[in-house]
Parts: C-alpha cells; structure tokens; sequence
C-alpha cells in the first residue's frame, strides 16, 4: 500500500514509518519537522500539512492509505496557534483524502479526549462524550479534531476511517505528554491524590496503528496496553522522587524548582484517573500488546546512569 | 516512599496473608486493573478489625447466603449517621466468607473529591456509584455493596433509623442487566452507635461534604455497641433492564419487603422477642 504518513518525524511517527517500511509499504512522510537520515524506502516532504506543497504530495502521490498523526499535543505551545494546526490541519488532510482517493485513514487521537474528573467512570468506552472540554479547556482543539475526524465516517463515507484514542505512550524513545511529565527527577503529585494511569508502550502503539491501517479498520477505537497503574507506582519504577503538594500550593509552583510547566486544567490528569476499555479495539483487529507495564516502564527508565 | 495518605497504619500479618486470598487478579506489583492494591486492603482491613472484632459486638447472620464465587450484589438498608454499616459490611465480607471477598462499594460523588479520602477509596475498590462502573465491576464477577437509600439513608435521625426511606431503581436494572443476584440484607444497630440527632446540611456544603451528622456529645464518634447484620437467601430477578419504571419498582419493592422483614427480625433478636433458631433467613 502507498501511505502517507503526516507527523512522520515525530518519535511515533518514526516507528509507525520504520514499521510500514517494513512490512513492504511504500511510505510518503510530511512534517513541518525534519527528519534527516530516513530508513530506505521512507521519503520525507518538509512542509506545513495546511499548505499548497503537502496537498501536492496527496496529488501526486496518490496514497491509498493515510495515518495522521500531526497533531500537537505540548501544552506549551501557545493554544491559537495549537489549535490551528490540530484541527485545521485535519480539516485539510480529511479534504485532501477525499479529493485524490485516500481508501483507508487512520487519526491518531488522544485519551485525554474524554476528560478526568471526580465523577466519570473509571473505565471510558468509545461511545462516551468528551468531558475534557468542560475541565480542560486547553484540549479543546484535540477533542475537535478528533470529533472532526469520526465525522468523515459520514461525510466521506468511501473512506475506512479509524479514530483512535491512544492512551500515554512510555518507552526507550522518552517521548510523549507522560514522558515529558516524568522528564525530571521530581515528579508533582497532588497531596491525598494517586489517580491510575495508562499507558502503552511506544512500540506496541506503533503496531497498533498499523494494525489499524492494514485491517481496515472503520470507525473510533480506544487503543490501550497492559491495565492502568498508579501514579505513585510509576514514579517509584521509573526511579522518580514524588513530591506530594497540596492542591492549592501545585499551580504556582509549576514550571518551578524543576517541576514541569502545566497549565491547571492539567493538574486535574494527576488527580483523576483516565482509563480505556479497548475491548472492541482488540476484538476488531486481534491486537495483543507484547510489553507489559513493568516492561514499558523500565525500558523508559532505561540502564542506571542513562541521562533522562 | 510516603503513602498518598500520610496516614502510618498498620499492617497485621495475619489480615495480610488473607487478603492475599481474595480472588482477584492481582499484578506484580499487588494492584488489580482497577487499581485496587492488596497492601492498602491488609491496611484497611487490620484497622477494620479491631472496631470488628473488638470495640463493637458485630453478629453476623446467614453469611452463607452470600455466593463465595461469582457476580452478586449485596443490597441493604443504611442505619443513620455516616456508613458505618457499609464500613462493617465491607469486614464481614472479609472476616466471614470463605473465601475473603472485597465488598465494592457504590460510594457517594464527593469521596472523589476529597484528598486522602479520594486516594484511600480509590485504592480499596470503593467507587463512585455510576451505573458504568457497576457493571463493570459485577461482569467481573465482583461483589457489589448497594445501599439503595443512597445519601437519605445515611441522614436518618435516631428515631429512623430501623426505617426505611425511598429506594432508587438503578439496583434493580444493574441486577437485570448483569444476571447479578441479589443478596439482601439487615444493618441494625448502626442508630444505637451513632445516634443522631441533627444534621448540619450548610456546614457540610461549606467543607464539602453532604452534611455533618451531630449526636448529643457532638461528633458522629460511633459507641462500641451491637451491630448485626442479617443476611437473606440470594434473589434472583429476571425480567428486561429496560422496562419501564412502573415494572421495575416492582422488582424494587420486593426486595425492600425482604429486606424490611429482615430488619424486624434483628430488632426483634435484638430486644429478645426472637431466638437465633428462629432466624427465617430463606
């Protein structure tokens, strides 16, 4: 299959690409990022998906399949310009896949879409609302864009398109919302607060999506690995420190004394847990994860005297 | 590493070795995919037993009516003050079954909300009660612990508090749904520990919680006194989910005639007008 892959030079993105390679696609990358050095086989076109030379590489390439994965997802980038690309960045390849024959799409989505909250269930399915709007609004244009995505489904009803819900990933690439929370030696947790956490290792979400794009797979998925931990055990395994402060002391301290900066919608993910039920994700595609949680988290950790 | 709760409970090696029986599946680390971790049960349930075993006079009834294995949902009436009765249901499900099992609790929203009380709940299995984590739970083939007075159970005065007030439907529909049988039971006493005589719904709002129930020396500091809890044979209820309200409060107001009579039967155990013999637990 011909595929594009948009976010290629992201640390996913690279081993979404490194795997179709792999397994006898043919892959087309764009990112407003460069990559230098692609495996063989991996062609990459630096360019802004919204712009004119992106839609050429749809044009010109024809691809059958499309995995979009250029979405942004650091809180610190300034949310207009966030929500610009997250959103019309999506509007635009959904456009273009409809415009030159795209069979089979893939969005990669977020967890985070539904939300943490005192009182949402502690499993979410796929056909739940968005709560993550309400308590987080900073999220807003991940929770639009994958909505806007789940819409070509009607919209563009030829296309195969999967939206899925990817929970955190972990692993040796150190990338990723959970890794840059767990970056430094202190981790900030929130006095009286250990929410469970889900994750998946970086190269069982890589299968995952390519999984999705080689079954067909149509509709939203949650895609989850081994069952969620607590907060407090993954400081522990991934040789953090905790700092427990209280709820009201955490927001001026953030982005201090080596603690990361999150903006306060954010301190509700370390109060309330986000879990999936990715049931009808295994179900439709046979999907099995190969790391378990202690795997994922000590090749995140990596050796002794790694630098982190 | 400092335990969320800052709370240095104990842990008797006894208690430890038998929450290692509960049959749940358990990883590496002694925590079950919902997040419930062995090390705070052995936590919970040494503290438990001692106000179990020692500061109240608990008698248990009919603890063979609870299914050892197997989804089942434990239905009863609240007794006044706090939840104390949830509290000793959730030990004697632990102290009296064979094997142990861990009673999951449907608990109020504002436990999420509470630091230390968010984390402690969390990692003993007492969830908010939405119908989503209910099901969950009982297709797991857990044991579920429903009150389904809900807060108004719990706010009852000392006068109340053998009655019973108004009964939510969403028990029944969780039954229905799940195929989970029924096991109902009698909590009386929990008015003698904890008799109250006000409760202060304003102060509760202003810290968050329901309300604070006040007893004649002031704080809802339960006395070591008799508690018993009776529990009847399994029902098992069959009929659609998604009936309408009319039909499901049928279903509904046999199981709280069950548990009424159940009720009668431990006070009049209790005032001596019964003999243990003469138990109808069936």
């Amino acid at each position: 299959m011909r595929v594009l892959v948009t976010g290629i030079a992201g640390a996913l993105g690279r081993e979404v690409a490194t795997r179709l390679v792999a397994r006898g696609h043919e892959v087309v990358g764009v990112d407003v990022r460069p990559w230098y050095h692609p495996p063989d086989g991996v062609r990459v076109v630096q360019a802004d998906i919204r712009k004119r030379p992106a839609e050429d590489v749809f044009r010109t390439m024809r691809p059958e399949g499309l995995v979009h994965m250029a979405t942004v997802t650091h809180l610190t980038h300034r949310s207009r310009e966030r929500f610009r690309i997250n959103l019309g960045g999506t509007q635009a390849v959904f456009d273009h896949c409809n415009a030159y024959g795209v069979e089979q799409a893939v969005f990669v989505g977020r967890h985070t879409y539904y939300g943490a909250g005192p009182d949402s269930a502690l499993y979410h399915t796929e056909a739940e609302p968005p709560m993550a709007v309400h308590a987080f609004p900073e999220l807003s244009d991940l929770v639009a864009a994958d909505l806007y995505a789940g819409s070509a489904l009607w919209r563009y009803p030829v296309i195969d398109t999967s939206v899925l819900r990817l929970c955190y990933t972990l692993g040796p690439l150190r990338q990723g919302t959970l890794a840059a929370f767990l970056r430094g030696p202190r981790v900030p947790t929130i006095l009286g607060f250990d929410p469970l956490f889900h994750f998946i290792h970086e190269f069982d979400a890589a299968d995952a999506i390519v999984l999705a794009l080689e079954r067909r797979l149509r509709g939203v998925y949650n895609v989850s690995g081994p069952p969620p931990v607590p907060l407090s055990v993954i400081v522990r395994e991934t040789g953090r420190t905790s700092i427990p402060l209280p709820a009201a002391l955490v927001r001026p301290l953030l982005g201090r004394f080596g603690l990361p900066k999150l903006p306060p919608g954010a301190l509700e993910h370390v109060k309330y847990p986000i879990v999936l039920d990715s049931t009808a994700f295994r179900r439709a595609t046979g999907f099995v994860h190969a790391y378990d949680e202690d795997a994922t988290m000590s090749a995140f950790r990596g050796r002794p005297g790694d630098p982190v | 590493m400092i335990p969320a709760s800052l709370i240095p409970l104990p842990t008797n090696a006894d208690i430890a070795r038998r929450v290692e029986r509960i049959e749940l599946p358990w990883n590496r680390h002694g925590v079950d995919p919902f997040g419930i971790d062995r090390a705070e049960l052995a936590r919970l349930y040494t503290l438990l037993g001692f106000f179990y075993h020692r500061y109240f006079d608990v008698k248990v009834y009919g603890a063979h009516n609870v299914p050892p294995r197997g989804r089942a949902m434990l239905v009863g009436n609240h007794s006044g003050g706090w939840a104390l009765d949830a509290v000793m249901v959730i030990a004697s499900a632990f102290f009296d079954l064979e094997p142990p099992r861990l009673a999951q609790g449907m608990a109020e929203k504002f436990m999420q909300r509470m630091p230390f009380l968010a984390w402690f709940t969390s990692r003993i299995g007492q969830f908010t009660g939405l119908p989503e984590n209910a099901v969950r739970l009982l297709e797991e083939d857990r044991l579920v612990l429903v009150f389904p007075e809900g807060a108004r159970g719990t706010a009852k005065l000392y006068r109340d508090r053998d009655s019973l007030v108004g009964f939510g439907t969403g028990f029944v529909r969780l039954a229905l749904q799940t195929g989970a049988p029924i096991v109902p039971f009698a909590f009386v006493g929990g008015g003698e520990a904890i008799p109250t005589v006000v409760n202060l719904y304003k102060l509760g709002r202003m810290i968050g919680i329901p309300y604070v129930p006040v007893t004649p020396w002031g704080a809802a500091i339960p006395l070591p006194v008799t508690l018993q809890i009776l529990y009847g044979a399994p029902i098992v209820l069959e009929g659609n989910p998604h009936d309408t309200d009319d039909v499901i409060i049928k279903h509904v107001d046999r199981v709280k005639a069950r548990i009424a009579a159940l009720i009668v039967q431990a006070r009049e155990l209790r005032d001596g007008k019964r003999r243990e013999a003469e138990l109808d637990l069936s």
